[in-house]
């Protein structure tokens, strides 16, 4: 199951620059939540904060707490027992070319030690089918390697790969940005389902699929987030005039 | 900035302003009529009304094309559904104005009698509550808007007493019986049109504070949400 995040007066630099200021958001447990805002806002950054993918960059650093479920992400946790709770899904598709579906769908798994062939048989049909892509590539398992994929085939396979170690919460960067509309509809079918188990947090672009997959919707601007809502609110009747003039899109 | 689809914002706000206009003449020249028991103004209202009625087809369409191709958000979004809403009453305005003029027409067939019932005054009021509604949409401001509604009971008022004078003129005065029903009847679709007047301004309100008034839901909840300028939540 999903659990809820915290996030805390949440401060993120590159160096010198602040690309986060005082952010403060609960993340309910089992639900979508949307992250809008122009290039730049810190929307991206923010959900590598959560993750901890933030602070691999040189100079880059957090300040603030954030929680997800019992887990305190900056308080003497390693990154590696993290990341196994919290999975991400990136804009463009990144299967591990050379490994075939199967083997990109157990990475995880046998990279944390997993060598049961009959579980991780289990798993990986498990997670192809959460993510929707099982019957497109059950007969090819072995036989074609990710990167054969069609970009949407690619992402629900980075989908299934980031499920099977089974986190709590699935971080979504612009997954559909590189994809046909077709493929957005499967991507935006499958969260709509997933949030049954796990807690999506998703950074899009495009606002119509903000509005469409996500209970609660953040609009950040300069770093600040400045209003977190329902999304009904947030795309009908915003509170602050800058949401407003960015969902009508008279800026951004 | 979107500014061909402002453009298609700002189109769709002047035709239904024409159309509102087109409402409220009609309104007007139906009122005028009764006064001066006045046939060339009736025909002049039912020779219009097929104008109305083209403008709300295209209003309409004008509007679906806009979310189909825009998906409007927040307050653009209110906007259209206001003018799709506001378009329809606009519409029934035109069709109590022909009713209005039929029943003029009816009654300039029979002898003129004195009745007791100021139907000049209500339809001033009426007309005032058209007229009105319309600036708050022109203007964009909700407390025009609030005004209007208040405007409603004293229309309704009107239309009560109207009933109760010519319930009993037709008592008293069986050979003016007919007149007397006209009267009634126009009375009864003058407050219709206030009524009409008043989904608009309910409307307005909806597009403007993003606040639904109707069915005398509390005119404070028509107070917009204050805009938060918070920076951590």
């Amino acid at each position: 199951m999903g659990v809820g995040i915290t996030v805390e007066q949440l401060n993120a630099f590159y160096g010198k620059t602040q690309a986060l200021f005082d952010v403060n958001i609960t993340v309910q447990a089992n639900h979508a939540t949307a992250l809008i805002g122009p290039s730049g806002c810190g929307k991206s950054t923010f959900i590598r904060c959560l993750n901890r993918m933030h602070e691999t960059i040189p100079e880059a650093r957090v300040e603030g707490a954030v929680r997800i479920g019992d887990f305190n992400v900056y308080n003497g946790t390693s990154a590696t027992q993290l990341r196994r709770r919290v999975g991400m899904v990136f804009q463009k598709p990144n299967p591990f070319p050379t490994m075939s579906i199967y083997e990109n769908v157990a990475a995880g798994l046998k990279l944390n030690g997993f060598r049961n062939r009959k579980k991780l048989d289990e798993v990986v049909e498990k997670s192809l089918r959460s993510s929707a892509l099982f019957d497109e590539v059950k007969d090819s398992l072995h036989k074609k390697s990710g990167a054969s994929l069609s970009g949407g085939q690619q992402q629900r396979l980075c989908i299934a790969r980031a499920l099977a170690v089974q986190p709590e919460v699935l971080l979504m960067d612009e997954p559909c940005s590189a994809l046909d509309p077709i493929s957005t509809g499967k991507i935006e079918e499958l969260i709509f389902r997933l949030k049954e188990q796990y807690t999506i947090v998703i950074v899009t672009h495009n606002m119509q699929q903000a509005a469409r997959v996500a209970e609660f919707t953040g609009f950040f601007l300069l770093g600040k987030m400045i209003e977190f809502d329902k999304t009904e609110k947030v795309f009908t009747n915003p509170s602050d005039k800058r949401t407003e003039d960015y969902v009508t899109g008279r800026f951004g | 900035m979107r500014t061909r689809f402002q453009q298609q914002m700002e189109e769709l706000r002047e035709k239904l302003l024409r159309m509102g206009g087109m409402a409220e003449l009609a309104v007007d020249r139906a009122c005028q009529a009764y006064t001066e028991r006045d046939l060339h103004r009736c025909q002049l209202v039912l020779e219009n009304e097929s104008l109305i009625n083209a403008a709300e087809r295209e209003i309409d369409e004008m509007a679906f094309d806009i979310l189909a191709t825009q998906q409007p958000a927040a307050v653009d979004l209110r906007f259209i559904l206001a003018v799709t809403k506001i378009n329809a009453d606009l519409e029934r305005v035109g069709d109590q104005a022909v009713n209005i003029a039929e029943r003029v027409m009816d009654m300039i067939e029979l002898p003129a009698v004195v009745l007791p019932v100021d139907i000049g005054r209500m339809a001033t009021a009426v007309s005032a509550m058209v007229r009105r509604s319309l600036e708050s949409f022109v203007e964009g401001k909700a407390e025009l808007a609030q005004a209007v509604l208040e405007m409603d009971h004293v229309v309704d008022r009107m239309r009560d007493e109207a009933f109760i004078a010519l319930v009993r003129s037709m008592n008293e005065h069986p050979q003016s019986t007919q007149q007397a029903l006209d009267a009634l009847l126009v009375a009864r679709k003058l407050e219709r049109v206030a009524d009409h007047a008043t989904n608009i301004s309910e409307d307005v309100i909806f597009w403007v504070l993003g606040a639904d008034v109707r069915h005398h839901a509390q005119a404070a909840s028509a107070t917009p949400t204050p805009r938060t300028e918070s920076t951590g939540t």
